[in-house]
């Protein structure tokens, strides 16, 4: 069994948990080793959240060394940016092409990366770089907190595993009443790059 | 079957399966978890006591009683709780009772990165330290055993990397203990549990002991484990540090220990002979090397490894390769890669859009004041652009420092401010001190009805109890009138022109005085009001309103814009806005 190793990263409240936790189960079902590693401390203040997904034959750390992600999965586009040293050479990174000014932005003390400054700091490891509009989307589909399982469902195109494996992870872990929700949000995201 | 857990889940399952019953904690980052996932148990009993001396104190009678008992609390609760902890080493107890400290290397939410396993030596109590969800499940049972065994205190020992990371951990199908049918007799044994010195002074050779019979035990227990290698390099770590280090050294032999403290001395010196070079694998302080070296052993350890910050295998890689002990990686970052990451914004945490500190951050910073600050939410209004707020030291010490402030007199005016559950916690005592020895302290409690800055935990005021009950709320106002304060104010912070009208009235008055900055937190309650706009053409872009560091308001090309998804309604820049731009219809 290869290892894969992802690195979710965003804003505090934009999802990255609940779709970490996602990951993580489907790493378990699909019957890999799994670790999940978050901080969590200040993350509802508005601060970065990042968590660490392994799946392997054996996984020991719950943190992935740099240069090891297999799939970078990017909430914000600023915060994405932040992590070419730990993509693995050649591998992917999933951008949700949107943005949240930090506060020194707002401020109008400092600039808020270009598109092309992000994608060239992710080129510097990755080998390709995937922009979704996925707030767009999630907006369109009526809920904008589905953007993560957007995200996910794009990704799992690339992993594999069975369809019926993510969905069934993707619906246990979501509320009841948002069920059929978050099912469309992933077969949509799964459509994005097939098209 | 298998289920992910976290490390503090699993910590609350393994309780629960060894029949723990009784469960106190104070909440505190990365421990929190723990007593919440405990509480969900059926038949337990599980509460947020008011600090973490006093949860302690509550696990220690329950055990006393011969229950199972599990008090949980964050690095630096083990400091207020220390005086608790040295006693239940002398008395032991009956049931068996575990500690568990959770330790934040690199201070992801903390302001120290002590090392808390210097407290099982200081204390003189066994300490053990699971490596990832399962053992930390399995460790539970184990040093409750241990603690019944050898009648003492166990304590476990976590960090962030464990209590918040998640592993599978197998599910049992056994139903924990029964209780007894009857509650049993409690046990009165005068001078066991009694510790004035004639007693005390017959106890301590007896702990004494103990540690020796821990240490032999140490040396046979399963929780210390020999994983033989290929290498010369022998590696002796525990929890995190050996998931890292065998993933960074896969070939070499392990120590792995389970058991911290005290350290199996036979096995160590086994050790050592098999191999030729040992490492040892440690976050924070050169515990286990320290002690090692007294048995004579030579290890490499801190001459590798730093003694600040966590590990990652990265660095424990890097460290190792700079010392000789591994092959140099051939991962140099380009120059420029690293200046153009290191131009990147930062994303520091704020006050949230709606939070009622940030109206009382504006009157404080307008009126000029020092503010001798506490822990909490709040203490955000240390950051810039509000810089309002000018101490932090530990839960608790506003009060006490503002009145030593007020002591030695200095020219500028000054306020104590502190939080409702930080309030509770360790804001009592000091408050009384202001009135006894008669300083014009003014402390400022900022209510927000919860202990927000740890995810939302009910407290003593709030009337709700960590198992979802209703209780008596301690009444702010109520209190601090009935221990003898005269002038007190209640004020809401969004309201900030009367606020800062009492804020003078206080600060001119010689009496000491308490102002209440009540206003729910906006995230507990999940409040939120029609969002204010800004009018383009009357805003002058003069910044007024970005000086109160409100994440929705942004500087556009030549005026301030207000966005309406994270804005949360509450009014305040409108009030500080001098040309009447912003506007809510
Ligand atoms: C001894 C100790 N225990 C726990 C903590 C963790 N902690 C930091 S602030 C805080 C309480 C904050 O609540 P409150 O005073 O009500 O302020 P708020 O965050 O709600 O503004 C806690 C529990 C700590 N730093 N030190």
């Amino acid at each position: 069994m290869k290892k894969i190793d992802f690195i979710l990263t965003g804003v505090g409240g934009q999802g990255t948990i609940l779709a970490s936790n996602v990951l993580t189960e489907v790493g378990l079902a699909l019957g890999y080793d799994v670790k999940k590693a978050e901080v969590l401390g200040m993350s509802q203040r508005g601060g970065t959240v990042e968590s660490h997904v392994r799946w392997g034959e054996k996984v020991y750390s719950p943190l992935i060394e740099q240069g090891e992600v297999d799939y970078l999965l990017g909430f914000e586009m600023l915060e994405a940016g932040r992590w070419p040293l730990y993509i693995k050479k050649g591998a992917m990174a999933i951008v949700n092409r949107y943005r949240i000014p930090p506060p020194a932005v707002n401020l109008g003390k400092a600039k808020y990366p270009r598109e092309e400054e992000v994608e060239s700091l992710l080129k510097t490891a990755a080998g390709r770089v995937l922009w979704i509009d996925a707030m767009k989307i999630a907006g369109d589909l009526g809920n904008p907190a589905v953007v993560g399982v957007i995200l996910l469902g794009v990704l799992s195109l690339q992993v594999g595993g069975a369809l019926d494996t993510w969905l069934e992870v993707v619906k246990r872990l979501v509320p009841a009443k948002y069920q059929e929700l978050n099912e469309k949000a992933f077969l949509t995201g799964r459509e994005i790059v097939a098209a | 079957m298998k289920k992910l857990m976290t490390g503090n889940e699993a910590i609350a399952y393994g309780a629960y399966l060894a029949g723990v019953r009784v469960g106190a904690a104070y909440p505190g980052t990365p421990s929190t978890e723990i007593m919440e996932s405990f509480a969900k148990y059926p038949g337990v009993s599980s509460e947020w006591a008011p600090n973490e001396k006093v949860a302690l104190d509550v696990g220690t009678g329950a055990a006393y009683a011969g229950t199972r008992a599990l008090v949980a609390m964050k690095h630096v609760g083990v400091n207020v709780a220390a005086d608790s902890l040295f006693y239940g080493v002398y008395t032991g107890l009956k049931g068996g009772l575990v500690i568990v400290t959770a330790d934040d290397p690199d201070m992801h939410s903390s302001q120290n990165e002590q090392d808390n396993r210097n407290y099982a030596r200081f204390a003189k109590l066994p300490m053990l330290e699971p490596a990832d969800s399962e053992e930390a499940k399995q460790f539970v049972g184990l040093a409750l055993d241990m603690s019944e065994k050898f009648d003492t205190p166990v304590m476990l020992r976590s960090v962030t990397r464990l209590s918040h990371s998640s592993s599978p951990v197998e599910m049992s199908a056994a139903a924990p203990p029964p209780l007894p049918a009857e509650p049993p007799l409690y046990d009165r044994n005068i001078p066991k549990y009694v510790m004035v010195p004639a007693y005390a002074r017959q106890r301590h050779p007896v702990i004494e002991e103990r540690l020796k019979k821990l240490a032999a035990y140490a040396d046979s227990s399963p929780l210390n484990r020999l994983e033989p290698g290929n290498g010369s390099l022998g590696i002796i770590a525990a929890g995190v540090a050996y998931q890292y280090a065998r993933e960074v050294f896969p070939e070499a032999t392990f120590l792995k220990l389970g058991m911290v403290y005290p350290l199996p001395a036979k096995l160590i010196r086994e050790f050592a002979a098999r191999v030729q070079t040992i490492l040892v694998v440690e976050e924070l302080d050169p515990f286990f090397e320290e002690q090692i070296r007294l048995m004579g052993i030579d290890v490499r350890g801190k001459d590798v490894f730093p003694v600040t910050g966590e590990l990652t295998p990265g660095l424990v890689r890097r460290y190792a390769a700079e010392a000789g002990l591994l092959e140099e990686t051939d991962e140099t970052t380009e120059v420029t890669t690293a200046a153009a990451l290191a131009a990147l914004p930062i994303r520091p945490p704020m006050l949230c859009p709606g939070c009622g500190h940030r109206g009382l951050f504006h009157v404080l910073r307008e009126a000029g004041v020092v503010v001798l600050g506490d822990i909490g939410c709040y203490t955000l209004g240390a950051a810039p652009p509000l810089s309002a707020l000018h101490t932090c030291g530990c839960m608790g010490a506003s009060i006490g420092v503002a009145h030593g402030v007020a002591r030695a007199g200095v020219k500028d005016r000054t306020v104590a401010v502190i939080g409702d559950s930080t309030f509770f916690h360790s804001g009592i005592h000091p408050l009384i001190n202001v009135l006894y020895n008669n300083s014009s302290v003014t402390t400022i409690i900022t209510d927000n009805s919860v202990t927000a800055m740890t995810g939302h935990q009910q407290h003593p005021g709030t009337g709700i109890t960590l198992q979802g009950q209703q209780t008596k709320a301690v009444q702010l106002e109520k209190f601090v009138r009935s221990i003898g304060y005269e002038k007190v104010d209640v004020c809401d912070p969004y309201d900030m022109d009367n606020l800062a009208e009492v804020l003078t009235g206080h600060l001119k008055s010689e009496q000491p005085s308490v102002i209440i900055a009540a206003r729910p937190c906006v995230l507990h309650i999940r409040e939120k009001n029609k969002p204010p706009f800004v009018d383009p053409d009357e805003c002058t872009d003069c910044g007024t309103c970005l000086e109160l560091g409100c994440p929705p308001l942004m500087q556009e090309e030549d005026h301030v814009s207000i966005d309406p998804l994270l804005c949360n309604g509450c009014g305040i820049c409108m009030q500080v806005c001098p040309v009447g731009a912003i506007i809510r219809e």
